[in-house]
C-alpha cells in the first residue's frame, strides 16, 4: 500500500525520491508514530517533501489518496456550536449582534451548518471559507468584508481531514512566487568579479615571492577581496498599460538595486526617445537629454530596458509618432543607437510571453533587439542574464 | 536514544513540529526548519537542547563561512610566522589546527545539539560540501592524517530562510519543517509564555488588531511574533487600556504605539489610509 502511495506521489508530480521513501519507512518501522493519519501525514511530509512551495501538492495528493480512508467512524468533522457562538461574538459588533438576533439564532445556525455542507460537497478537496463577497447570511454581518472563516482555528474539531483538505500552503506554490529574494538569486548569474577597494585579504602568490625575495623573511602581501563589479544601466518604462505590472516591476527594481553597486537607471514612456527623466514625481525637471546618457556611460555598462513594448507601431518606426510629443526621429533609431552604444543589452518584457507574436510593436522591437527580449519571470531573467554575462 | 522533546516552559511547539522533531532524533538525521522571520527556528534548536539537558553547539553562518570553518582550520599564517620567531611550538602541526564548531560536537563525550544556523546566508555550494561529513558524522584531517568520527551522533538542526535553493542531494538527507505562522490559540500560548500576567481583555484586543494587521493586504513587511511580543511589552508598560486599541462601535483606529508593528514608513501609511477608508465607510 505505501508503494502505491509513494508512486501516487511520484505521478502528481512531486520530487521525492527512493531514499526519502525508504527513510520513511525505517521511520515507521522505528515507531516514530502512533496509528493516527494525523501523525503519518505529518511524518510522511517530513520525509517526503522538503520545499514549502510543494506542500500544498503533497496536501492535494494526499486528499485524494487517503480518501478512503477518512470514512472511518469518529473522523467526520463536526462544528460545536458553542464555538460558532464563540466566533460570531468576537468578531461582530454589539449592534450587528443585536441584529442577528432578531434573525433567530437556531435558524441562523441551520443555514449555516447546510451551507458547510453544500460547500463540501461543491469543492471536494477545494478550501472551506464560508460566505464569500457577503452572500451568505454571516458574510454580510460579519466584521471581515469576505464572512467568516471557519477553518483550522476550530479548537478541537481540528480532524485529520480537514488538515490537509485546508490547503493552507496554497500561497506558498513556487509558480506564483516572483519574490525580491527569487529575482535577486536570478540576477546573481550577472557577476564579474574583480579586485577593488581596501586590502584585506591575503595574497598567498605575492607573498610567497615576496618572501623569497626577502631572503626567506616573511613579507605578507594583502590585496582587496573580489566584488561584483559589473555596471548596469537601465531604462523602465513607466505609465499607460505598463500600470498592470507595477508590482512586479517594483519587486525587479528594488531586487536590482540590492545587487548592483554600479546602477543607473532612468524612465521613459513606451519606447525610449531623445530624452529619458531620472525621477517620475519630477519628471521634467529632471529630463535628460538620451545622448548625453549615451556619453556618459560608457559601453561596459549592461543595458537592460524593461518594457512592455506594447505601444502603436508608429512610434518606432514614424516621427512623430509618440503619443506624448513631437518626436523628430522614430523611436526605432532611437534605439538603435542605444543598442550600438551598449553591445550588451536585453529587453525585459513584464507581459506574457506566448502573447508576443499577437503584437506588431513587440515583434518590431524584438526584431531591432536581435532576439533578446526575455520575459519577466524566473526562467526569463536567468535567461537574460546569462545572454548578458557572455562576452560581447 | 530514547529522549523525546514534548516543548518546553519557554517555547510553544505545535504538535506537527514536535512530532518532526522527534523523528529526526529517533532517526537520526538533520531536521531542515524553515518559516517566516520571527517564528522560533533558531530558538527550537536552544530549546530542544534546555529540554533535553544536552550541550548546544551553534555554527552561525555568514556570507564568507566555508565549509571547511566548521570542521576545523589549519593556521599556517601564525606557524609561518612562529618559525620565523624559532618557536619551538612549530614543529607540531597539530598546535596550528583549530577545531571547529562540527569537530567539537563530534569529540564531545555525550549526545549533544548542534544548529547550524541560516544555511543559506552561505554560498551555493556550502550545503554539498558537508554531504559526507553530515552523512557519516566524520571526517579526515589531512594536515594530521587523523579521522574524527563522531562518538554520538549530535541532533541537527538546521535553519534556512530561503534565500537560496538548497541542492537535492542535500535535501535528500534532512527531515524538513515548514514552522507556519502560529494561528490565534498558538500566538495566545506563546504571549502567555512570555506574559504570564498580562490583562486578558488587552491581550485578546491586541491579538485581534495584530492578525488583522497582518491580513493587511499589501504590506511590505508583515508583523511577526517578535513583534508583537515588543509591541505588548510596550502597551503594558505604558499601561494603555484595552478600549484604546479599537474606537467605540468597533471600529478600527490606528493603535497607539504602531511603530512597533509596522516598520516601514509606507506600510504605516497604506494602514493609515485603509483605517481612514473605513471611517469614511461607516
Amino acid at each position: 500500500m505505501l508503494t502505491d502511495f509513494f508512486l501516487h506521489l511520484k505521478a502528481s508530480k512531486l520530487p521525492v525520491s527512493t531514499k526519502e521513501f525508504l527513510t520513511l519507512l525505517e521511520a515507521l518501522q522505528q515507531g516514530v508514530i502512533g496509528p493516527s493519519i494525523d501523525d503519518f501525514y505529518v511524518l510522511a511530509r517530513a520525509c517526503l517533501v522538503k520545499d514549502e512551495a510543494h506542500y500544498d501538492k503533497f496536501d492535494r495528493a494526499f486528499g485524494v489518496f487517503f480518501k478512503g480512508v477518512t470514512a472511518i467512524p469518529g473522523l467526520e468533522a463536526e462544528i460545536p456550536e458553542d464555538w460558532l457562538r464563540r466566533v460570531t461574538q468576537t468578531h461582530l459588533s454589539p449592534a450587528d449582534r443585536a441584529k442577528l438576533e432578531k434573525l433567530g439564532w437556531d435558524k441562523l445556525m441551520d443555514e449555516f451548518r447546510k451551507r458547510l455542507e453544500e460547500q463540501k460537497e461543491h469543492h471536494s478537496g477545494g478550501s472551506k471559507w464560508i460566505g464569500t463577497g457577503g452572500s451568505s447570511p454571516f458574510g454580510a454581518h460579519g466584521y471581515h468584508p469576505e464572512g467568516i472563516r471557519v477553518g483550522p482555528e476550530s479548537a478541537g474539531n481540528r480532524t485529520a481531514v480537514k488538515v490537509w483538505d485546508q490547503r493552507q500552503y496554497r500561497n506558498l506554490d513556487d509558480s506564483v512566487a516572483l519574490g525580491t529574494r527569487n529575482i535577486k538569486v536570478a540576477l546573481r548569474r550577472l557577476r564579474r568579479f574583480a579586485r577593488e577597494g581596501a586590502v584585506e585579504e591575503l595574497d598567498l602568490d605575492g607573498t610567497i615571492s615576496a618572501t623569497a625575495r626577502n631572503a626567506g623573511w616573511l613579507d605578507l602581501k594583502m590585496r582587496p577581496e573580489r566584488h561584483n563589479s559589473v555596471k548596469v544601466l537601465m531604462f523602465f518604462d513607466v505609465g499607460g498599460s505598463m500600470d498592470d505590472h507595477i508590482k512586479v516591476c517594483e519587486e525587479l527594481f528594488s531586487a536590482v538595486r540590492g545587487e548592483f553597486k554600479h546602477l543607473e537607471y532612468f524612465y521613459f514612456h513606451n519606447c525610449v526617445y531623445e530624452s529619458v527623466w531620472r525621477d517620475n514625481a519630477r519628471r521634467y525637471a529632471t529630463k535628460q537629454a538620451l545622448l548625453d546618457v549615451l556619453h556618459t556611460y560608457g559601453p561596459d555598462y549592461k543595458l537592460i530596458i524593461v518594457g512592455d513594448a506594447t505601444m502603436s507601431p508608429y512610434e518606432l518606426v514614424a516621427p512623430g509618432g509618440s503619443v506624448e510629443h513631437f518626436n523628430e526621429e522614430p523611436g526605432a533609431s532611437w534605439l538603435r543607437r542605444l543598442l550600438d552604444a551598449y553591445p550588451g543589452a536585453c529587453w525585459i518584457n513584464p507581459t506574457h510571453e506566448p502573447s508576443w507574436p499577437y503584437r506588431q510593436s513587440i515583434s518590431l522591437i524584438r526584431q531591432i533587439m536581435a532576439d533578446r527580449m526575455y520575459p519577466l519571470t524566473i526562467d526569463g531573467l536567468e535567461r537574460a542574464m546569462r545572454q548578458l554575462s557572455r562576452k560581447q | 536514544m530514547s529522549t523525546r522533546f514534548e516543548g518546553t516552559d519557554q517555547y510553544v511547539a505545535t504538535s506537527d513540529l514536535m512530532l518532526a522533531v522527534n523523528a529526526a532524533i529517533r532517526l537520526q538525521r538533520p531536521l531542515l526548519i524553515k518559516g517566516e522571520p520571527g517564528t522560533g527556528k533558531t530558538m527550537l534548536a536552544e530549546e530542544v537542547a534546555s529540554a533535553l539537558g544536552l550541550p548546544l553547539f551553534q555554527w552561525h553562518i555568514k556570507s564568507t563561512t566555508k565549509a571547511q570553518q566548521g570542521l576545523y582550520e589549519y593556521d599556517a599564517v601564525s606557524r609561518l610566522r612562529d618559525s620565523q620567531l624559532g618557536d619551538d611550538k612549530v614543529k607540531d602541526i597539530g598546535n596550528y589546527i583549530v577545531q571547529g564548531v562540527l569537530w567539537k560536537a563530534f569529540a564531545h563525550d555525550a549526545p549533544s545539539v548542534v544548529l547550524i544556523d541560516e544555511i543559506d546566508k552561505a554560498d551555493i555550494e556550502f550545503p554539498n560540501d558537508l554531504l559526507r561529513e553530515l552523512d557519516r558524522m566524520e571526517f579526515h584531517v589531512y594536515e594530521t592524517q587523523q579521522t574524527v568520527k563522531a562518538k554520538h551522533r549530535p541532533i541537527l538542526f538546521i535553519t534556512s530562510n530561503n534565500e537560496k535553493e538548497l541542492p537535492d542531494a542535500f535535501l535528500r538527507r534532512c527531515f524538513f519543517h515548514y514552522i507556519k505562522f502560529p494561528d490565534k490559540e498558538t500566538m495566545e500560548k506563546i504571549v502567555g509564555v512570555h506574559f504570564p500576567d498580562i490583562r486578558e481583555n488587552l491581550l485578546r484586543a491586541a491579538l485581534e488588531v495584530f492578525f488583522e494587521l497582518r491580513d493587511v493586504p499589501g504590506l511590505k513587511k508583515k508583523p511577526t511574533t517578535s513583534e508583537l511580543l515588543d509591541w505588548l511589552r510596550l502597551l503594558a508598560a505604558e499601561e494603555i487600556p484595552a478600549e484604546h486599541l479599537r474606537a467605540p462601535g468597533g471600529k478600527p483606529v490606528v493603535p497607539p504605539l504602531a511603530g512597533a508593528l509596522l516598520k516601514n514608513e509606507q506600510d504605516i501609511a497604506l494602514f493609515e489610509r485603509l483605517v481612514a477608508m473605513a471611517k469614511g465607510n461607516r
